[in-house]
């Protein structure tokens, strides 16, 4: 098992080592000049040739990306236009944001997600089947800023039952430890602030994590429909086992390993969602960063986030990968 | 495969095409008539036959023109005239979304054709050379999975430039890797066949084999990834238009309309519902229909 993290891990290196050359390439493969793209037609030539010495645009490709990933590994990723600070900086402060979204998100998703899939399959074509797979065909087929603004009309603007925007109300206090908030209002106590955390989650929440729902109820159905089918759960029932057991002991633990997949590639929807979903409810995390990056063409700051979120997203997956070895006994290392 | 060895010796085709293309067309009908069967398949064919006609018939259909703006009556509330109400700009939003209806089909069509051309021969190449091709192109693929694929659209977005052009080349790229691995194990399946050994033994050339054995062969697959891939694709590039990097004002496509409303949402929610809802049934009827493909082609997994 060691051994096969290790080489999990070692194979990441290509990996990682590609990711970071395209995102090289964002600011190198721009028709024209990077540096008059980046500072916008009125910079001053002071200003392109600080830039371009910065950057190190005048040498060869591949001494400049070398330089960008010795960079990079010291944790430098260079400065933001729009603000002048280190984006690793401003990137540190936001990223808790966007995980604790993220989180939550999948939490919603799986808590409805898999119990709803399991009911669709051991009651296949009932109601219950008929209105959640329904429901979780909506939820695949619905693009997820509309379903944000939907839901911010409704419960924000209409009932005024969650906020729309931000992650704490303006006039509760809440010390920040981990920048965590859910975490440090735990951490400190501070159940006003924890209940108020949760309030502003709620919406974002939903948004994000409608469609990883809708794919895991789905998946959840079709992998324990075909697990339910074979002839050991058959064998269990004759055995007298009540249904219960047969379900969720026999079927549900061998239906695992393609749920668990399909949960681990929606880390991937959720950390691209991320980007609609926060610039919708105006949540400070590094999805909105990167739209905002985005759209002054901050280049620095959109490569950092791209970096920082696949990065994520890469590590996600080989947690996924190492959690197989624990629920299926059949994987072999080697 | 160049042009030059195109040209391949013809005693293969008389004894190999014959048998394959009876069999192959009596799955198809086969398959047809599974399809037929799928209440929702239809359903969602439904859906995508008369999306067509109203993009097709657009300029008959829509009461104004997509691009009208009308001052005085700017936001306005579903009515007799307007039947879903008014823009921002006093353009009328029924109109716009069946000029969009172009927009999306075209984005959804052009972008998995792209990924579908790209990723086939990609995965063809690997799967029947393998080795050291095999190596290089299943790593780049990898490296392209390593993103979130909405993260490496925009990155190729904010390469490329905002534009719907861009966005459809963006989405291509994106969902290349998908399609890359369908062929690619279809072809190691398939290659192993009989009838592959024979058409190289007659002397057939690569490309021959290729393209004219193995593709063919992996076209099931193929198709129901194309149906459901055109599903994402669309939601994909309205996500771009909405993000400002997609289709540009005054360009009628379905998530810039719902960018350009979100401002008005609380005096004019029709203005961003409606575009959304339209992108839902569209999405929801190649969803349908891809799924109902499935289902036609792996008759074993509807038992189920």
């Amino acid at each position: 098992m060691l051994n096969y993290i290790i080489k999990r891990l070692l194979l990441l290196i290509p990996i990682i080592i590609g990711v970071s050359i395209v995102v090289f390439m964002i600011v190198h493969l721009i028709p024209g000049d990077p540096a008059r793209i980046m500072l916008g037609e009125r910079a001053t030539a002071a200003d392109l040739a600080r830039i371009r010495a910065e950057l190190g645009l005048d040498d060869p490709v591949y001494q400049q990306y070398f330089r960008f990933l010795k960079r990079i590994v010291k944790g430098d990723l260079g400065t933001s236009i729009m603000t002048n600070n280190p984006v690793g900086e401003e990137l540190l402060d936001r990223y808790p944001a966007t995980i604790e979204l993220t989180i939550f998100s999948m939490l919603i998703a799986v808590l409805i997600g898999v119990p709803a899939g399991i009911i669709s399959a051991t009651k296949q074509y009932s109601l219950f089947d008929y209105i959640s797979m329904s429901g979780a065909l909506l939820g695949v087929s619905m693009p997820i800023f509309w379903l944000g603004l939907m839901l911010i009309w409704v419960f924000a603007l209409q009932l005024g039952w969650f906020p729309a925007s931000a992650r704490i109300s303006v006039g509760v206090q809440l010390d920040t430890i981990t920048n965590f908030y859910v975490l440090d209002s735990i951490l400190t106590g501070n159940w006003t602030a924890l209940k108020d955390v949760l309030w502003h989650l709620f919406l974002p929440g939903i948004a994000l994590g409608t469609i990883p729902m809708a794919i895991i109820a789905r998946m959840t159905r079709s992998s324990m429909l075909e697990v339910l089918s074979n002839d050991y759960i058959r064998t269990a029932y004759a055995k007298g086992l009540s249904k219960r057991v047969v379900v969720y002991k026999h079927a549900l633990k061998n239906a695992l390993i393609p749920i668990i997949t399909v949960i681990g590639l929606q880390a991937g929807i959720l950390l691209g969602g991320a980007v609609m979903t926060e610039t919708i409810f105006s949540w400070p995390g590094v999805g909105k960063y990167s739209f905002d990056a985005i759209m002054a063409r901050d280049y620095p700051v959109v490569q950092g986030c791209i970096l920082v979120l696949s990065i994520t997203f890469v590590l996600i997956n080989l947690l996924v990968d190492i959690i197989y070895g624990f629920i299926d006994p059949k994987i072999k290392y080697n | 495969m160049t042009s030059s060895n195109i040209e391949a010796p013809k005693q293969g085709t008389d004894l190999d095409v014959p048998a394959q293309e009876g069999e192959s067309s009596s799955l198809w009908k086969e398959v047809g008539k599974r399809l037929l069967k799928n209440k929702t398949a239809v359903f969602g064919l439904g859906i995508i036959v008369t999306l067509i006609i109203v993009a097709i018939l657009a300029p008959l259909l829509a009461p104004y023109r997509p691009t009208e703006t009308d001052i005085i009556s700017r936001l306005k509330a579903p009515s007799a005239n307007h039947w879903l109400g008014t823009d921002e700009l006093g353009r009328d939003i029924l109109s716009r979304l069946i000029y969009g209806s172009r927009i999306s089909l075209q984005v959804g069509v052009i972008s998995v054709s792209i990924a579908l051309v790209f990723g086939a021969i990609l995965g063809l190449i690997a799967g029947y050379y393998g080795g050291y091709l095999d190596n290089l192109i299943m790593r780049i693929i990898d490296i392209m999975l390593a993103f979130p694929s909405i993260l490496l659209a925009i990155a190729i977005m904010s390469i490329l430039g905002p534009q719907l052009k861009n966005a459809m080349i963006a989405i291509g790229i994106v969902n290349l890797p998908r399609f890359a691995r369908i062929v690619k194990s279809s072809v190691l399946t398939v290659k192993e066949e009989e009838y592959v050994e024979a058409a190289k033994a007659l002397g057939a050339n690569d490309s021959r084999i290729l393209f004219k054995h193995l593709l063919p062969n992996c076209m099931a697959p193929i198709i129901v990834q194309a149906t459901l891939s055109i599903a994402t694709a669309i939601l994909e590039a309205a996500g771009l238009s909405f993000l400002g990097l997609g289709a540009q004002p005054p360009t009628p496509e379905w998530g810039a309309m719902l960018s350009a409303g979100r401002t008005a949402i609380q005096v004019a929610p029709w203005v961003v519902a409606f575009p959304g809802l339209a992108i839902i049934i569209t999405v929801l009827g190649f969803n349908l229909f891809g799924d109902g493909l499935r289902d036609a082609l792996d008759p074993k997994m509807k038992d189920n």
